[in-house]
C-alpha cells in the first residue's frame, strides 16, 4: 500500500491504536504479539524501500506511533512472561522494582524524544498529516492542499450519495459489534470512529470510509436475517416447546409470553435490534469460553426469547431484500453517474441531443503529434498526469504534489506579467504553455477561476507576489473592476487573448461578465493551438531574439543559443 | 495526378514493343502506368498492355525506360493508337514552402512541354488541367494558351527524339494534400464468420506548412478564408455489409465521425480530432467487420480471400503500405496474387489460445493510390475442423482443472503417516465421530423427556394415571437402553488422547443428564402419586415446584452443553 497512496499512515497508525486498546482492556495474547511485532518490523523495511518514504519510515511523527506501540507491546509481553515464572509475591516485588527503573528509563526517553520533535517546526508531522489533524490547518499554511477539491471537507448530500443506505446499518452494525467486545469486532469499531472522522475533514478519505461502513452494516444485516430467518424457523417447536412447561404450572404464564410477543410486535425495529445483541452476545461468548477453554458454558436464558413473530419476521425480511436491491440499483447509478464519467469528455444535453465537448483530447491529441518530443509543456498542474499520458510530453509540474516548490514557480509565472513569465518558463526550458479557458462555453473549473491558489501557493514561495494585488474588494475580478496586475498577468492574457472579437464584447459565460481588457497583443508567446470550444488554448514561447534590443542585438546574435540561455536565465531570475 | 494521353505512331518494321521514357526524377515518384492499344484508325476496345521497366543501349542514363510489348507486333506502315496514364506523386511543389494561416496554397508543377520520346515525334500537343483557381504564372511560349482552367501548349510539329522543352506553371491548389505516411491494414479472417479489417492510418497534411499562429478564432469566423489551406475530414468508403465499425486513436473514441450506409456502401466521414494544416500530421485507428461469405470464397478444394488491396479513404496518398493478411491457426499452402509487385513475406501472429501461432501474410507497396484500390487474392487450404480445437481446449482444460480438485479432495496429501499431528488428526475425527453419535443417543434421551412432559400435561388434562404410568415406565426402560449404547461409545472417548478438551464437558453433561433423569421421574412420580391421592391442583404446584426450577435449569445447561459439543 505504501507503493501506491500516502494513505497508509492512516493505517499503519489503527493498527497500533487497536493493539493499544487490546492491551489496555487485557487482550493481550501471543496472537497479538505474532501478529504485531512481524508487521512493524517488516512493514518498516519494505516501506523504506519506496523510494519517496525512504527514511521516513522511521523519521517522522506519522510512523511514531507504531514503533512507540512495539515497545509497549515488547514490555507487556515481557510482564506476562515473568509472571508465569515467579510466584505472585515475588512478581509484586519485581513489578515494583521494574516499574521505578522502567518510568525513569521512559521519561527520559520521552524527554529527548520530545526534544527532538519539538526542533521541528511541524512537530515532525507533515502537512498532509497535520491538516487532518486539525481541519484548519491547510487553509491556514499550505495553500497547495487546501487549492484541492477532494481536500475539503464533505457535505452532507455527498455523504449520502456515496454510502446511501449504509448509513442507516451502521449504527446497527455498531451495536452488534459492541455488545460481546471481541479483539477482531473493537478494531472494526476504532476502523469506523476513525474513517468517519477523516472522511469529514476531506472528502477523498470517503474511500477509507467505504470499506469500514461496508463491513459494519453487512454485519447488521447478517445479523438481521439471522434473527429474522431464525425465528421464522423455530416458530412452530418452540410454541410447542413452551406450552407444556407452562401449562404444567399455570395458563397465565404462558398468556404472559404472548403478551411480551405482541409487545415485540408492536416496536420490531427495536427488538430487532435487541435480538441481534443477544443473539450476538451468545455466540461471541462461546467463542471465547472455546478460545480460552476455560469455564463451562453459561445457560442462557434470553435465548428463546428472541423470537419474532412469523409474520413480522417474513415482512422484516421482505422489508430487508428490497432495501438491498434499492442499494444495488443506487450503486450502479451512482457508478455510472457520477463515479465513471470522464472529466476529460464534458456532455451537455440540449434539446437537439448530446453535446461532447471533447476539447481536453483534441489538444492532447495535437500536442501529441505536432510537437517535438523532447518538448515541454508547462500548464497548471492538475493537467500534469493528463498530459503526461496522453500527450506523451514532458511536463514541469504534475499532481504529484510532494515537493510543491515547482508548482509555486509556474504559479508565479502565470501571475507575473508576460515578460517574467517568459523569463521563468524560457530558463524551465518550456516550449509550450497550455491554459484552461471556460469562459467561450460556461466551463467553470477554468484556470482563472484557479488562479487565486496559483497567486497563493506562487506567494508562499515567492513573496513578490502579493495577493492583494490581485484583489479587488476581496474578490478576484477579471471584468472592468480588475487590478491593473491582474489584467496583465499572463494567465489573463493567455486566456483572453483575441477572446474580446469573438462576440465583440467579451462576454465570459462561466464568470457571467464583461471582461476588463479587451485588445491587448501578446509579445513573447504566439497562439498555436486553441480547441474547437477554446477549452484549451496552447501558446509557444517565441525564440529569444525578439526581446534583445538596442546594443545587445549584434554582440547576442554572433553568441550560440545555449549561452544566450544561460544568459537569460543567470541575468534576472525573479526567484532566486 | 497528371494525366498524359499520347498517340503514337508506327515507323517501318514490324514492331512489338514501344519504349516510353521518363526522366529519372520522375520515375522515381512514378506510382501507376498503364497503357492501352488500339490498331487502326476506328477507336474500337482498347487492351491494357503489359508493362515493364528495361535498360535499352545507348541511352542517357538521366532516363528510364518502360517498353509496352503489345498483343500483336505492328505492321510496316500500321497505325497504333496508344493511350498511356501514369500516376506521379510527389509531382506539385509547393511553393512558398511556408504559409500562414489566411494564405492559399500555391503549387509549381514542372514538365516539358515536349513529349520526351524516344522517337520522332510528328504532332504533339500538350494540355494541362488546372484545380481552378489563381493561376500565379506559367511559362510563355510561342502557342501558348490559358482558357478557363486548361493550359495548352502545342500544337508542335516534328520533334525530335528526345527533345526537351522546360515549362513551369505556379498556382493555386487547396485540394487536400493528405498524406499518410504509413498504413498497417490487417486483414484478419474468422472462420466463424467475420473477416475484421484493422486499419493504422499515420496522416500528414503533405502541402505547404503553416507558419506563424494558428487562430481559432479566425478559422471559426472566417473558415474559408482562414484556413483555406487545411482540411478537416476524410471520408472512407466501406464495403456495404461493414459492421461493428469504430473510430479511435491512442487516448479512446473520437467522438466526430457520421457513418451512412445503404446497400451498396457504407460511407463513414470521419474528422481527426483537428483541423489538419500543412505539416500537421495526426494517427487514428479505423476498424470493421465484413461478413465472411462476401469475401472468402471456395475453389478446386482451396479458400481465396477476395478483397481490396487500398485503403477505403478517397484522395490519399499512402506512402507506406502494409497489408496484413491474418489467416486462421492451422492454415496451409499460402499463395497470393496482386495486380502489381508487392515486397512479401510471412510472420506468425499470437492471439488468444494460440498454440502454433497464426500464419500472416505481409503484403509491402510504397506509393499507393486509388489507383491501386485493386483486388488481390490470397489462397490457402484450411479445415473446418480446426475450427474446434479453441472451444475444445478450453473444454479441456476446465475439465482437468476439476477433475484435479476432485482428486485433491480425495486423496490423502499428509507426507508422514506417523507423524504426530496426522495421527492426532485421525484421532480427532474418530473422536468426533464418537461424539455425533453420544449427541444422538443424548438427543434421544431429551425426546424422551418431552415423552414424560407430555404425559405429566395429558394427566393434568385428563387423570388417566394409569396411562401416565405406562408411560413412566416406558420411558424407563428407554432410558436404560440408551444408557447402555452410551456406554461403549463414552468408554472409547475417554481412552483416546484427543478428548482431553471435550472429555469434562461430556463427562458434565453425563452426570447432568443423569441427575435430570432422575429428577423428572422423581417429579413424574410425584405428580402421578398427588393425582392418585386426588389432591388438589395447588399443593401438587407447591410440592414440585422446587422440583421444576431444578429440572428447568438442569435441563437449559444439558442443552447448551450439547450445542457446545455440535459446535465443536
Amino acid at each position: 500500500m505504501v507503493c501506491s497512496w500516502g494513505g497508509y499512515t492512516f493505517i499503519i497508525n489503527l493498527i497500533p491504536m487497536h493493539v493499544l486498546l487490546c492491551i489496555v482492556t487485557g487482550r493481550y495474547s501471543s496472537r497479538l504479539y505474532v501478529a504485531y511485532a512481524p508487521l512493524v518490523v517488516l512493514g518498516t523495511l519494505l516501506a523504506a524501500l519506496v523510494p519517496v518514504v525512504g527514511f521516513n519510515a522511521v523519521l517522522t511523527s506519522e510512523h511514531f506511533a507504531s514503533f512507540l506501540v512495539f515497545i509497549i507491546l515488547h514490555v507487556v509481553a515481557l510482564v506476562y512472561y515473568i509472571k508465569g515464572l515467579l510466584t505472585p509475591r515475588l512478581f509484586k516485588v519485581a513489578m515494583t522494582f521494574v516499574l521505578t527503573v522502567g518510568l525513569a528509563l521512559c521519561l527520559a526517553v520521552v524527554a529527548i524524544l520530545a526534544a527532538l520533535v519539538a526542533s521541528s517546526p511541524t512537530k515532525g508531522w507533515s502537512g498532509r498529516s497535520l491538516s487532518l489533524l486539525d481541519p484548519t490547518y491547510a487553509s491556514k499554511y499550505i495553500p497547495i492542499i487546501a487549492s484541492v477539491s477532494e481536500h475539503q471537507p464533505p457535505t452532507w448530500p455527498s455523504y449520502f450519495m456515496a454510502i446511501n443506505v449504509l448509513a442507516f446499518l451502521v449504527p446497527a452494525g455498531i451495536i452488534s459489534c459492541f455488545l460481546p467486545l471481541s479483539d477482531a469486532s473493537s478494531f472494526l469499531v476504532l476502523y469506523l470512529v476513525t474513517s468517519v472522522y477523516f472522511s469529514g475533514v476531506m472528502v477523498r478519505l470517503m474511500l477509507v470510509l467505504a470499506p469500514a461502513v461496508c463491513i459494519l452494516s453487512g454485519i447488521a444485516l447478517s445479523e438481521a436475517f439471522n434473527v429474522l430467518t431464525r425465528s421464522m424457523k423455530f416458530q412452530r417447536p418452540i410454541s410447542d416447546d413452551t406450552l407444556p412447561t407452562a401449562g404444567d404450572s399455570t395458563p397465565g404464564s404462558s398468556s404472559t409470553a404472548t403478551i411480551t410477543t405482541s409487545t415485540k410486535n408492536a416496536n420490531i425495529k427495536k427488538e430487532k435490534m435487541g435480538t441481534i445483541s443477544k443473539e450476538r452476545s451468545s455466540k461471541k461468548s462461546r467463542k471465547e469460553t472455546e478460545l480460552v477453554g476455560s469455564s463451562p458454558v453459561r445457560p442462557e436464558k434470553e435465548e428463546k426469547l428472541c423470537v419474532l413473530p412469523s409474520e413480522a419476521s417474513a415482512m422484516g425480511i421482505l422489508f430487508l431484500i428490497m432495501l438491498c436491491g434499492l442499494y444495488v440499483i443506487h450503486c450502479v447509478w451512482a457508478a455510472a453517474e457520477a463515479y465513471s464519467a470522464p472529466s476529460i469528455v464534458l456532455t451537455s444535453r440540449s434539446h437537439d441531443g448530446l453535446h461532447v465537448y471533447d476539447d481536453f483530447r483534441e489538444s492532447y491529441a495535437w500536442l501529441r503529434h505536432n510537437t517535438e518530443v523532447d518538448d515541454k509543456v508547462a500548464s497548471w498542474w492538475d493537467y500534469g498526469y493528463q498530459t503526461t499520458a496522453m500527450a506523451n510530453r514532458t511536463v514541469i509540474v504534475d499532481n504529484n504534489t510532494w515537493n510543491n516548490t515547482h508548482i509555486a514557480t509556474v504559479g508565479t509565472a502565470m501571475s507575473s506579467p508576460e515578460k517574467g513569465a517568459w523569463e521563468i518558463f524560457n530558463s524551465l526550458d518550456v516550449k509550450y504553455v497550455l491554459v484552461v479557458f471556460g469562459g467561450l462555453i460556461g466551463y467553470p473549473s477554468d484556470d482563472i477561476n484557479k488562479f487565486l491558489w496559483m497567486v497563493r501557493i506562487g506567494g508562499g514561495e515567492f513573496p513578490h507576489i502579493k495577493e492583494q494585488d490581485y484583489l479587488r474588494d476581496g474578490n478576484y475580478r477579471v471584468d472592468a473592476q480588475g487590478t491593473p496586475t491582474m489584467l496583465n498577468c499572463l494567465m489573463y492574457k493567455l486566456c483572453y487573448y483575441r477572446f474580446a472579437e469573438t462576440d465583440g464584447k467579451g462576454f465570459d459565460r462561466a464568470r457571467r461578465y464583461e471582461i476588463g481588457r479587451k485588445h491587448f497583443k501578446l509579445t513573447h508567446f504566439e497562439e498555436v493551438f486553441t480547441t474547437q470550444h477554446w477549452m484549451v488554448r496552447i501558446y509557444k514561447l517565441k525564440p529569444q531574439k525578439n526581446r534583445v534590443r538596442g546594443k545587445l542585438k549584434l554582440k547576442l546574435k554572433s553568441s550560440s543559443k545555449t549561452s544566450l540561455m544561460r544568459k537569460g536565465a543567470g541575468k534576472k531570475n525573479p526567484w532566486q | 495526378d497528371i494525366f498524359i494521353p499520347v498517340v503514337e505512331n508506327a515507323g517501318s518494321e514490324p514492331v512489338s514493343k514501344v519504349l516510353l521514357a521518363f526522366p529519372n526524377i520522375q520515375a522515381k515518384n512514378l506510382a501507376a502506368i498503364r497503357a492501352f492499344g488500339t490498331e487502326g484508325k476506328v477507336k474500337g476496345l482498347s487492351s491494357v498492355l503489359p508493362i515493364e521497366v528495361v535498360e535499352p543501349s545507348g541511352v542517357p542514363p538521366e532516363l528510364t525506360f518502360f517498353s509496352a510489348s503489345l498483343h500483336k507486333p505492328l505492321q510496316k506502315g500500321k497505325i497504333l493508337h496508344l493511350d498511356v496514364l501514369t500516376v506521379f506523386t510527389h509531382f506539385l511543389q509547393p511553393f512558398p514552402e511556408e504559409i500562414t494561416q489566411a494564405d492559399s496554397q500555391l503549387v509549381v508543377f514542372q514538365d516539358s512541354s515536349h513529349y520526351l520520346s524516344p522517337y520522332p515525334v510528328k504532332v504533339q500537343t500538350l494540355s494541362i488541367r488546372l484545380p481552378g483557381g489563381r493561376v500565379e504564372s506559367y511559362t510563355k511560349y510561342g502557342n501558348t494558351k490559358l482558357v478557363d482552367s486548361e493550359l495548352k501548349y502545342g500544337p508542335y510539329e516534328d520533334v525530335p527524339p528526345f527533345s526537351y522543352n522546360p515549362i513551369i506553371v505556379h498556382f493555386e491548389n487547396n485540394n487536400p494534400f493528405a498524406v499518410a505516411k504509413e498504413l498497417i491494414r490487417e486483414i484478419e479472417i474468422s472462420h466463424w464468420g467475420n473477416v475484421q479489417i484493422t486499419e493504422h492510418y499515420n496522416i500528414v497534411h503533405g502541402g505547404a506548412r503553416l507558419k506563424g499562429e494558428f487562430s481559432r478564432l479566425d478559422y471559426q469566423s472566417r473558415p474559408y478564408a482562414r484556413g483555406v489551406s487545411s482540411f478537416r475530414h476524410l471520408i472512407a468508403r466501406l464495403p456495404a455489409r461493414a459492421h461493428s465499425i469504430y473510430y479511435r486513436d491512442e487516448i479512446g473514441n473520437i467522438s466526430t465521425s457520421h457513418l451512412w450506409s445503404d446497400s451498396k456502401k457504407t460511407q463513414l466521414e470521419i474528422e481527426p480530432r483537428f483541423p489538419l494544416f500543412g505539416g500537421w500530421q495526426t494517427t487514428f485507428t479505423i476498424g470493421y467487420g465484413l461478413p465472411l461469405q462476401d469475401f472468402v470464397f471456395s475453389a478446386d478444394g482451396k479458400r481465396f480471400l477476395n478483397i481490396t488491396f487500398g485503403s477505403p479513404m478517397e484522395e490519399i496518398l499512402i506512402e507506406k503500405l502494409i497489408v496484413k493478411v491474418v489467416l486462421p491457426e492451422g492454415s496451409k499452402d499460402i499463395d497470393v496474387s496482386a495486380p502489381f509487385p508487392t515486397n512479401q513475406w510471412q510472420e506468425v501472429k499470437y492471439s488468444h489460445l494460440d498454440i502454433a501461432g497464426r500464419p500472416v501474410l505481409v503484403l509491402e507497396k510504397p506509393d499507393v493510390i486509388p489507383e491501386h484500390n485493386l483486388h488481390f487474392q490470397v489462397y490457402y487450404k484450411f479445415n473446418n475442423i480446426s475450427l474446434l480445437i479453441e472451444p475444445m481446449m478450453l473444454i479441456t482444460g476446465f475439465f482437468l482443472l476439476f477433475v484435479a480438485c476432485i482428486a485433491y479432495m480425495h486423496t490423502d496429501m499428509s507426507i508422514s503417516k506417523n507423524s504426530p499431528s496426522y495421527l492426532a488428526k485421525l484421532q480427532w475425527d474418530e473422536v468426533q465421530a464418537t461424539v455425533q453419535q453420544i449427541q444422538g443417543i443424548f438427543h434421544q434421551c431429551l425426546a424422551v423427556h418431552d415423552k414424560l412432559e407430555t404425559s405429566l400435561h395429558d394427566l393434568s388434562r385428563t387423570g388417566d394415571a394409569k396411562s401416565c404410568k405406562a408411560a413412566r415406565k416406558a420411558a424407563d426402560a428407554q432410558f436404560k437402553e440408551l444408557a447402555k449404547e452410551l456406554k461403549p461409545l463414552l468408554l472409547s472417548v475417554q481412552s483416546s488422547p484427543q478428548s482431553y478438551q471435550i472429555w469434562p464437558k461430556l463427562d458434565d453433561l453425563v452426570a447432568k443428564e443423569r441427575e435430570l433423569q432422575d429428577k423428572l421421574m422423581a417429579r413424574h412420580a410425584t405428580v402421578v402419586d398427588s393425582v392418585e391421592k386426588k389432591q388438589r391442583g395447588q399443593d401438587i404446584e407447591n410440592r414440585i415446584s422446587s422440583q421444576q426450577q431444578k429440572i428447568a435449569a438442569l435441563r437449559q445447561e444439558v442443552e447448551s452443553l450439547l450445542e457446545y459439543l455440535s459446535e465443536i
